[in-house]
């Protein structure tokens, strides 16, 4: 806490959201349709950099929710949504059903659960299928029956939050990144939020979508009582030349009690397979840390659902951090808490939002909305722009386009990252993007360079010629993951 | 569509190679599609020496090979085509190359795929731990140091004891690193001999054989590796731990052939190296699409690459013709003394045999030639070394400079020193001299270019 004589130029807004994962960005879409003025603070260096970047990118359908939950109700309203707004917003969708695999009669049992709850939640088409159906929709995986769920879907969770985040921002959303929060207090029926470096940003009304921090941030709001236990969950991505053996998310038969979905296999809109996650409570909150017993549990778990799998097709690794309110004996889950706190009025708390917050993250927006649309008068704007068009993708093209492409901008002509196929000219446009994110990171998870088999051992020199010859940067300024993780110590001479 | 005889895919040694030896198997026109900016392939960020030994007979640096190579290759009548990347190659042997000029479409009577190596990534090979910032390969620190002027690191911990990784090891330590610990998995360094001896000996490096890297600590920003001793099946074993506090990792795990362009042709592909499925003339198992170098098997020298390249040229050349190819002695390229030189020797590097040389005090053994006496005696009384670095131009870019000789061992630090703070105008011809050193008896040696560069035009 401060006293507010110690305020600088303090910036007002109706609205501050923390975090800007794909709760906050999808928030911060929403309430941008109306004349509001909205601060985003984020403590990284970009979006999505915790649970919304570090998943396995699946639209889920709804069935593993307990009945009457938020997390069933709003997963079902998000699924049945989520390729509109993947259209609105130009974002890499697919739907391609899921199958979760029994091995014996106790799986079989489980599933047959499974679609009874499902079908209490609203999910559509949930259904048995024998071995037969089993090796047809998913030749080359075990299993002796399987439950069938039509309606999950795969998407780009980058594409999807760099796209709600940057079509807020279209709308008037200002994102602050690095700009931790390190205290909050109350002021005259609102907020003030004060930053690690000492900006101060106003508010009437204070939504904390802080994901593994959110526990944090409610009790420097004055509401104490959440708890968030981080629960990691590791990850292997698989070489494109496995692509082929699978085309549907398959999971496991769910085990009670564990607190995630088991070790799946999920095919990605970009063409690499990703194994996981495991689920393991860990004491520290950022620590992405893979661990040689986890990585071997992986590898065997995966290739007992699908036995073509190789070790010899990762090309790399990632893990998440689950924001859990269950703690670690009770297992399993809680359900999301969405709700402005009685006892501190303006406060909006999205607290555990879990998987499958990113499926429910637009009805979670809608639901904030309808909050805050209590507490202030919302007026649409006339020029709200709902759609965006991401640039063309030179690889998705044909080659007619391609050349065509090229014929009009050169730089769609220059390959950079052979492994993804990604151009100059798409390299440009995630290095100028309207968030204005100059990290490694950045530029990976929009334009999908160095995420292929040679871990940008090709367009990574590239990359970095050009934000010194082109863009200006020393050398020593280029960072991997925003501040504190500098590349490099200089130049040579 | 352009029609050619011959379309080769790379331009590094083999690609150039092989366009040499097509023209002379009687081609009519031959073209090299180079995704990058210049031909030379990989050479030109291997400033270092010992490319040419076995095609030149000389001690040349990469860049001097590739300028060699390059000028082969176009009095041949090749046509090489730089920044054009092949997207689609297909069974009827028609290709699609993207460059800034367009979308290129090319018919040709055979195929011919050089298109080298790739590096074993961190990712391939699961390092537990965190991945921040300071991970980089061998071959991506060897393009920032050598051709870009960005140095990754101060305190630097080089895992694998490939070529790559040694060089850099001597590379970084002349620029000013401190090289923390080279951890090689197994119980022998895995590179050439000659290089565990001027690289690694030299500069008294500490090399931590049958140790690997077990997990990799710093959140956002690499701070420390942990290294362990493995077992026989190569796994760390407990408690032989310790932590290397270091700001750059640098891995030199292995190489892998590089054939993304060979799978877009549907070419077999083998499924453990990596490498093409050929046959003995080097065909691969699509009719009249040949390969050749590190595509189809990574070697010990460019030398060898080279050799292979013009013999694939040539029998792509048969093919279209349906005339009788030659075949590859599968023993060569891979024939270089590898690991710990033996106790008390001094490895020659006159040749790529590479001999472990003894003298007992009276006499020398161990040498295949009389040349090696002469090595073995200068290495025993005064060994000296030839000097590999940069300079910087007055543009601001990096030029591969060597000495013209070999200097007293003692004496590379200092030279490179000298070199640091000059800047050498462009155009500049490989051979130009760029400083003579001298001492009180007069020169002793010059640091010559060993590149030819180009001035910069206005933009």
């Amino acid at each position: 806490m401060f006293a507010i004589s110690e305020m600088s130029s303090m910036r007002q807004n109706d609205i501050i959201i923390i975090g800007a994962g794909g709760i906050g960005c999808a928030i911060a879409r929403e309430l941008s349709r109306y004349k509001l003025s909205i601060t985003v603070l984020e403590k990284e260096c970009d979006i999505a950099a915790g649970a919304s970047g570090r998943n396995s990118a699946v639209v889920h359908a709804g069935f593993n929710n307990r009945p009457g939950s938020l997390m069933a109700r709003l997963c079902v309203e998000g699924n049945q949504g989520f390729e509109d707004i993947c259209r609105e917003l130009d974002v890499p969708f697919k739907n391609t059903g899921k199958i979760l695999v029994a091995f014996d009669d106790e799986d079989i049992r489980i599933l047959k659960g499974i679609i009874a709850q499902g079908e209490q939640n609203g999910c559509e088409g949930l259904r048995m299928i024998g071995e037969e159906e089993l090796k047809r929709l998913a030749p080359g995986v075990s299993g002796i029956a399987g439950m069938y769920s039509p309606h999950t879907s795969i998407f780009d969770p980058f594409a999807y939050c760099v796209a709600l985040a940057e079509n807020a921002a279209v709308n008037g959303v200002d994102f602050c990144f690095d700009s931790e929060v390190s205290s909050i207090c109350r002021n005259d029926g609102g907020f003030i939020v004060r930053t690690a470096d000492g900006r101060d940003f106003g508010c009437s009304i204070l939504i904390n979508s802080a994901g593994l921090g959110s526990d944090r941030i409610s009790e420097m709001a004055g509401v104490s009582g959440y708890r968030i236990y981080p629960c990691r969950g590791e990850y292997f991505i698989m070489d494109k030349v496995a692509d082929k053996l699978l085309d549907i998310p398959v999971y496991p038969a769910p085990k009670p009690g564990i607190g995630g979905l088991g070790v799946h296999l999920t095919p990605t809109m970009h063409g690499n397979i990703l194994i996981g996650p495991s689920a393991e409570y860990i004491d520290d909150r950022d620590d992405y840390s893979s661990t040689a017993p986890i990585m071997d549990k992986l590898i065997t778990e995966a290739s007992e659902l699908l036995p073509a799998i190789e070790r010899r097709f990762i090309i790399g690794n990632y893990a998440g951090i689950r924001p859990k309110q269950a703690p670690p004996g009770e297992g399993g889950y809680r359900d999301f808490v969405i709700k402005e706190e009685e006892t501190c009025p303006g406060l909006i708390n999205l607290i555990g939002i879990e998987s499958p917050g990113l499926t429910a993250s637009m009805p979670i927006a809608r639901m904030v909305r309808d909050i805050a649309e209590k507490k202030l008068d919302l007026v649409e704007k006339d020029d709200f722009i709902a759609e965006r068009k991401t640039p063309p993708r030179f690889r998705d093209l044909t080659e007619e386009e391609q050349a065509d492409l090229i014929s009009e901008d050169p730089e769609y002509g220059e390959i950079m990252c052979r492994c993804q196929k990604v151009t100059k000219r798409e390299i440009r446009n995630a290095i100028e993007n309207p968030l204005g994110v100059r990290s490694i990171t950045a530029i990976k998870y929009r334009a999908w360079a160095t995420t292929g088999r040679c871990n940008g051992g090709y367009c990574l020199t590239r990359i970095v010629d050009m934000l010194v010859n082109e863009y200006g940067m020393k050398p020593e300024e280029i960072t991997y993951r925003g501040k504190g993780g500098e590349l490099f110590s200089g130049e040579v001479k | 569509m352009e029609k050619c005889d011959i379309l080769i895919i790379g331009a590094g040694p083999g690609g150039l190679a092989a366009a040499v030896g097509a023209r002379k198997a009687g081609a009519g026109r031959v073209v090299i599609l180079e995704r990058d900016v210049s031909a030379g392939g990989i050479l030109n960020q291997c400033v270092h020496d010992g490319f040419g030994l076995i095609r030149y007979n000389e001690q040349l640096t990469g860049p001097e090979y590739a300028v060699r190579a390059v000028d082969e290759a176009l009095k041949a009548g090749a046509e090489i085509l730089c920044g054009h990347q092949v997207i689609r190659i297909s069974e009827d042997k028609t290709v699609a190359a993207a460059s800034r000029y367009g979308l290129k479409r090319f018919s040709a009577g055979a195929i011919i795929l050089a298109t080298g190596c790739r590096e074993r990534t961190r990712g391939a090979i699961s390092i537990p731990g965190s991945r921040p910032a300071g991970v980089f390969t061998a071959g991506v620190i060897q393009n920032f140091v050598n051709v870009r002027n960005i140095m990754p690191g101060r305190r630097v911990v080089i895992l694998g004891s490939g070529d790559i990784g040694m060089i850099m090891a001597r590379r970084l330590t002349l620029e000013g690193a401190e090289i923390r610990a080279v951890v090689e998995v197994l119980p022998e360094p895995a590179g050439l001999s000659r290089n565990v001896s001027q690289c690694i000996y030299d500069y008294g490096i500490p090399l931590h054989c049958s140790h690997t890297v077990s997990r990799i600590i710093g959140k956002k920003k690499l701070e420390a590796v942990e290294i362990s001793e493995v077992d026989e099946n190569m796994h760390p074993i407990q408690g032989t731990e310790q932590i290397i506090e270091c700001d750059a990792l640098v891995l030199s795990v292995g190489l892998i052939p590089e054939n993304e362009v060979a799978e877009i042709a549907g070419v077999r592909i083998d499924t453990r190296s990596n490498g093409t499925v050929t046959d003995e003339f080097l065909q691969t198992s699509v009719p009249g699409i040949f390969s050749c170098g590190n595509s189809h098997r990574v070697m010990d020298l460019a030398d060898f690459v080279s050799q292979q390249g013009e013999l694939v040229g040539y029998n792509a050349v048969a093919y279209i013709n349906g005339s009788d190819m030659k075949p590859w002695e599968e023993s060569r390229g891979t024939s270089m003394a590898k690991g710990f030189p033996e106790p008390d020797t001094v490895t020659c590097t006159l040749c790529p045999n590479g001999c472990q040389i003894r003298f007992d005090g009276e006499k020398y053994e161990g040498n295949h030639c009389p040349r090696g006496v002469k090595f073995a005696e200068e290495e025993r009384i005064s060994p000296k070394r030839m000097v590999t670095t940069t300079v910087k131009t007055e543009d601001g870019r990096l030029l591969p400079v060597r000495t013209d000789r070999a200097v007293p061992k003692e004496s590379v630090r200092d030279v490179v020193q000298s070199l640091k703070n000059i800047s050498v105008r462009t155009p500049i011809k490989c051979g130009d001299i760029i400083l003579r050193l001298t001492d009180a008896s007069g020169e002793t040696a010059a640091v010559i270019a060993s590149s030819d560069m180009y001035q910069l035009l206005p933009m």
